[in-house]
């Protein structure tokens, strides 16, 4: 028995059988499963927007979306326009929520045109522009889902991450940290665009200066904390112009 | 079944992966700064380790040395890979917990150790219950870690706050008390398992190396 499994012709009949089979495998339960995870992404999304602009289940200190259920038809409900920004110019696009930003991203850096996904929520009167984010963290991708009013004060965020540290830099999606976000201005008093910085040390852990453009850094997570404060700078910076042509009205 | 047993009760103190063979050192220190990844890092290993395990030591008598510790590897992903798709697909929040986990499953030492050391010159059973005795033991210390760092780091555990509000000043906070983010920190995790390995070694001599 030993003598045959040492032999280099036995080895690589091995290796070559165990990679087709692990492959077969592998791929067959991949293509069963992956339409299955589309549709869960996809209402996700809707999950995370729905959550940004404050329609969701939040009890006590923890973030609860509504249900997988009913997602899609509070989607529907509460959110009245999907726009593709250009500009200071922006076009219906009922299929905008689908607009993968990772890729728009990657096209906007090979000289492209980016696609600027933006949504219109109405909640009891108000009206929520909201703008999805993408960036970098320690690990890996970071991104969120960022709820403004016409001024481009925010009234909601939901942040996510897909391999940051579990109680540091996952901690970005702890309602501590994201509910800091609410009535947090972009643009300073002047009304230039200045975004809003997770800031160690500001002197304000309440978060009760909501002009000062900083929020509360979480003690650890110094790198993630960079990575959200660079993806709201950079991708909400890219709405500015769309924004200003609100204030008209 | 006294030997059986023994499989399961021995990693647990007097031959624990992590404090006495230090295998597994590097999850320790990356995810018990609360309590709650702890326990899920926990179960995910136990799962992983008791399952794979199984396979390994059912594969032992065909598997060519030369590749082995690649045949082992491909194994654990392939287990992890296949769990996280299923996952996806039909608890996709749980899955969204998981997520972070799964490479640290794939790297942890003491599956590769646990494969290589015992699966491939033991039956399914013994294989079995080695591999769950193992978790426990990793897991025990995990969770100690995890409990402490995140009670002395943050204030909390399982976050819930358990010593008062550290921005409004109650409870412990009220006379002083302030949260050590040291804690949270990875060094802190090390120290931690030096301090279980050192109260263990002085309770039972015979652990004591030269």
């Amino acid at each position: 028995m030993e003598q045959r499994t040492d032999k280099n012709s036995y080895t690589i009949i091995f290796a070559v059988g165990m990679v087709l089979i692990v492959g077969v495998i592998l791929a067959g339960i991949f293509s069963l499963t992956k339409p299955i995870i589309t549709v869960n992404e996809e209402i996700e999304k809707q999950q995370n927007i729905l959550y940004a602009m404050g329609v969701n289940e939040n009890e006590g200190t923890s973030a609860n979306f509504v249900s997988t259920e009913d997602a899609p038809k509070l989607f529907k409900q509460y959110i009245k326009k999907q726009l593709e920004v250009q500009g200071g110019t922006a076009v219906e696009n009922d299929d905008a929520y689908l607009i993968d930003v990772k890729k728009q991203q990657a096209n906007a850096k090979n000289g492209g045109v980016r696609k600027l996904p933006l949504f219109v929520g109405e909640k009891d009167g108000k009206t929520f522009y909201i703008a999805p984010i993408r960036g970098k963290g320690l690990w890996d991708a970071i991104w969120g889902y960022v709820a403004l009013d016409k001024d481009m004060v925010v009234q909601g965020a939901y942040f996510d991450h897909k391999g940051e540290t579990p109680g540091l830099g996952a901690n970005i999606k702890q309602r501590f940290f994201m509910d800091d976000f609410n009535g947090e201005h972009l643009l300073s008093d002047a009304g230039v665009f200045k975004g809003i910085t997770v800031a160690k040390g500001n002197a304000d852990p309440k978060n009760n200066d909501k002009t000062d453009n900083e929020v509360d850094a979480i003690a650890g997570a110094t790198i993630t904390g960079d990575g959200v404060t660079a993806m709201i700078k950079k991708d909400l910076k890219l709405y500015l112009p769309y924004f200003e042509t609100l204030k008209g009205n | 079944m006294g030997k059986d047993s023994r499989l399961i009760l021995d990693p647990l103190a007097d031959n624990n992966p992590i404090t006495i063979q230090v295998l597994g050192i590097c999850s320790a220190l990356a995810i018990t700064a609360e309590l709650e990844a702890s326990i899920v890092m926990s179960i995910s290993v136990l799962f992983v380790l008791g399952i794979g395990n199984v396979v390994i030591s059912l594969m032992r008598n065909i598997i060519p040395s030369k590749i082995r510790i690649i045949v082992q590897l491909i194994v654990v992903a392939t287990l992890v890979i296949i769990v996280d798709l299923v996952l996806k697909a039909f608890a996709y929040e749980l899955s969204k917990t998981l997520s972070v986990f799964v490479g640290l499953i794939i790297t942890n030492c003491i599956i590769m150790g646990r494969f290589e050391a015992f699966a491939l010159g033991n039956g399914p059973w013994r294989s079995f219950l080695d591999g769950i005795g193992n978790a426990l033991g990793y897991g025990v210390i995990l969770i100690i870690v995890g409990f402490f760092r995140e009670l002395l780091g943050s204030g909390t555990l399982l976050g819930f706050p358990v010593l008062g509000d550290p921005i409004e000043k109650t409870g412990l906070y009220a006379i002083g008390y302030e949260n050590n983010g040291f804690m949270l920190l990875s060094p802190m995790a090390l120290i931690v398992v030096g301090i279980i390995i050192w109260i263990q070694r002085t309770r039972n001599k015979a652990l004591i190396e030269d």
